[in-house]
């Protein structure tokens, strides 16, 4: 044996051609996260240029590279307070109120349906159903927010409009068309339900046990257990669930055209034809509009108040998450 | 071979066991009879009986996994949340079965607090974590509110302490001040019994023997019942002890005196000396 103490070998020579993999596989997956990224700025570009086009009459590239001037053509005043929407038709209006409003009140009307009857399905599942109840309608619920949307829609169609909307309309002694704002909450609020309850739920069922049970042994009851402790404990998630049903809904466009239908119009009667922002884009895009028009770049400007209402919501969110989350040890 | 002496002084710590035990003067508050707990087809409990006294701290000791937990829960049935769970034979509050029909566990369990493991205060503020009892219970006039809380904040050693952080959350104290909080909480709507699972085994030393301190304390005014599976903390704190042992019996019951220093039966002192367990 020698008494010379041999130094390890920790340089790591051998283990080259790991390293190598090692960072391959770091810009393989850098890659993949980047896609969304430039998907996101991409998208951003396009609205926002081909919105320029509306407003101004030229892309900002063409005007970039010295091809085209800015000149105005759609006045951003008329644009925000008009209460005329008729890009399409001569002479044009381009007040974008009727269609903000049209989506503003399917949004909050659908709110009124999806977070009442959402919550308390999520508090019945999470606080009340027994664990065999509960596993039996939860896949339920999952099914139903998995249901392409152009299915509601002809659910709204062939029975919301007739058949719900119908009856309240003859008893108030009005007939109602093909479409309504009332078939376009209940529709879109019925959609957004799963999204409610699945996500309340979650946050439910993730509020300790031992907070409950803390409760009862005080001998509270289910109902106090459930609101005045599961509620408040979940309140972060169950916020979250709210905003992600809210923003479901701006963006809502098979269902709510198919319930609410393509009639820009500034009114507040339930029973009347409405036309959101989704509507129209959807209405405008599968006609003969030409590329470049000042219609089809309505689109785009539409689009970006949509993409600015729905960034909105996602913040909102972010804010309420920090600001209500529960921090348990 | 040791001595008969040394056999019969099976815990070597100071132990002070109170040789005047109050036997005759205390009433039984929880009785069991042939008591019974199934989760499904395991039995967790097998006939179980037992008298508990008044006002004084009674410990259940015994191996994991002997049933101790599930007769403490079977007590203010919060074992009803468990959905397997399934009781059979007696268990008395005050000469009332808690398991006849016209029991409503809600009413029970006001009568009877409990203080759990690991400290588990609401995600309130302190007042109201030890309000909150007396909320629901409809206990809360708010100048007598006041004066409640301030008084299950004292019987709980912890007034001092959080006297002019009311308003903060209790999430905010130390381990052992959480758990002196649910002490707090428990005892604010002024329950007769106290049933305590193990309520030092999260906190370091010095946080539970403030607890265990208090534990003597709370037995002037109120019966405790403390799961712990620490051998020394029952014979520090209890007047009587129940020895658990596997298959949810109930092998020994008397006073902790006894039990540690001549148990007879052969199996619990050998549990006790550590032979097994």
């Amino acid at each position: 044996m020698s008494t010379e103490i041999q130094e390890p070998d920790l340089s790591g020579d051998e283990l080259r051609g790991d390293r190598a993999t090692d960072r391959r596989v770091k810009r393989v997956l850098f890659g993949c996260a980047s896609i969304t990224v430039l998907t996101t700025i991409a998208l951003f570009v396009v609205l926002f240029d081909n919105a320029a086009g509306y407003f101004y009459g030229a892309r900002i590239w063409e005007v970039l590279i010295g091809q085209e001037s800015f000149r105005q053509t759609v006045s951003l005043s008329e644009f925000f307070s008009g209460t005329r929407w008729a890009p399409v038709r001569s002479p044009p209006a381009h007040g974008a109120l009727p269609i903000i409003w049209g989506t503003l009140v399917i949004t909050i009307g659908a709110a009124f349906v999806s977070i009442p009857i959402g919550t308390a399905t999520a508090l019945y599942l999470s606080e009340y159903a027994k664990p065999t109840t509960r596993n039996r309608l939860k896949p339920i619920l999952e099914v139903l927010a998995g249901i392409p949307t152009i299915v509601y829609g002809f659910f709204a169609v062939s029975f919301i409009t007739p058949i719900v909307v119908g009856a309240l309309g003859s008893l108030f002694g009005i007939s109602v068309g093909r479409y309504s704002m009332m078939a376009g909450w209940i529709v879109v609020g019925t959609m957004t339900i799963p999204m409610v309850s699945s996500i309340s739920e979650d946050a439910m069922q993730a509020v300790p046990d031992d907070l409950r049970n803390g409760a009862y042994a005080l001998g509270a009851t289910k109902y106090e257990v459930s609101l005045r402790i599961v509620l408040p404990a979940a309140l972060s998630g169950i916020l979250a669930s709210y905003i992600l049903a809210i923003s479901r809904a701006i963006g809502e466009t098979m269902a709510v055209s198919l319930a609410a239908g393509f009639q820009p119009q500034l009114t507040a009667n339930p029973f009347s034809e409405i036309m959101t922002m989704t509507a129209y884009m959807v209405s405008l895009a599968r006609g003969t509009t030409a590329v470049g028009s000042v219609e089809y770049q309505s689109l785009f400007a539409v689009g970006l108040i949509l993409f600015i209402m729905t960034l909105t919501a996602n913040l909102i969110n972010d804010y309420l998450k920090r600001r209500f989350q529960e921090v348990y040890r | 071979m040791s001595t008969q002496d040394d056999t019969h002084k099976l815990i070597s710590t100071e132990v002070q066991v109170d040789e005047q035990t109050h036997e005759d003067t205390a009433e039984t508050v929880v009785s069991a009879e042939k008591l019974n707990v199934y989760y499904g087809e395991e039995k967790a409990l097998s006939d179980v009986s037992a008298e508990i006294p008044e006002r004084r701290v009674t410990a259940i000791i015994g191996p994991s996994g002997c049933g101790k937990s599930t007769f403490l829960r079977s007590i203010n049935r919060m074992n009803d949340r468990i959905s397997m769970c399934q009781v059979e034979g007696t268990l008395r509050f005050n000469g009332k079965n808690v398991y006849d029909d016209d029991v409503d566990p809600v009413a029970l369990r006001r009568r009877i607090g409990q203080v759990f493991q690991s400290p588990n205060p609401f995600p309130k503020s302190i007042y109201d974590n030890v309000a909150y009892g007396l909320r629901v219970q409809g206990k809360a006039d708010k100048v007598d509110l006041d004066k409640q809380v301030e008084r299950a904040l004292k019987q709980a050693a912890l007034w001092d302490e959080v006297k002019d952080q009311l308003d903060s959350s209790g999430l905010d104290l130390s381990g052992g001040q959480q758990q002196r909080l649910c002490i707090a909480r428990a005892i604010a709507p002024d329950p007769e019994v106290i049933l305590m699972d193990e309520p030092t085994s999260a906190l370091d030393p010095v946080a539970a023997a403030k607890i265990e301190d208090l534990i003597e304390d709370l037995a002037q005014n109120y019966t405790v019942i403390i799961v712990t599976h620490n051998m020394q903390q029952a014979a520090r704190i209890s007047d009587k002890t129940a020895v658990f042992l596997t298959g949810g019996k109930l092998v020994e019951f008397d006073d902790t005196a006894t039990i540690f220093e001549d148990p007879e039966d052969q199996r619990v002192e050998d549990y006790i000396t550590g032979k097994f367990g």
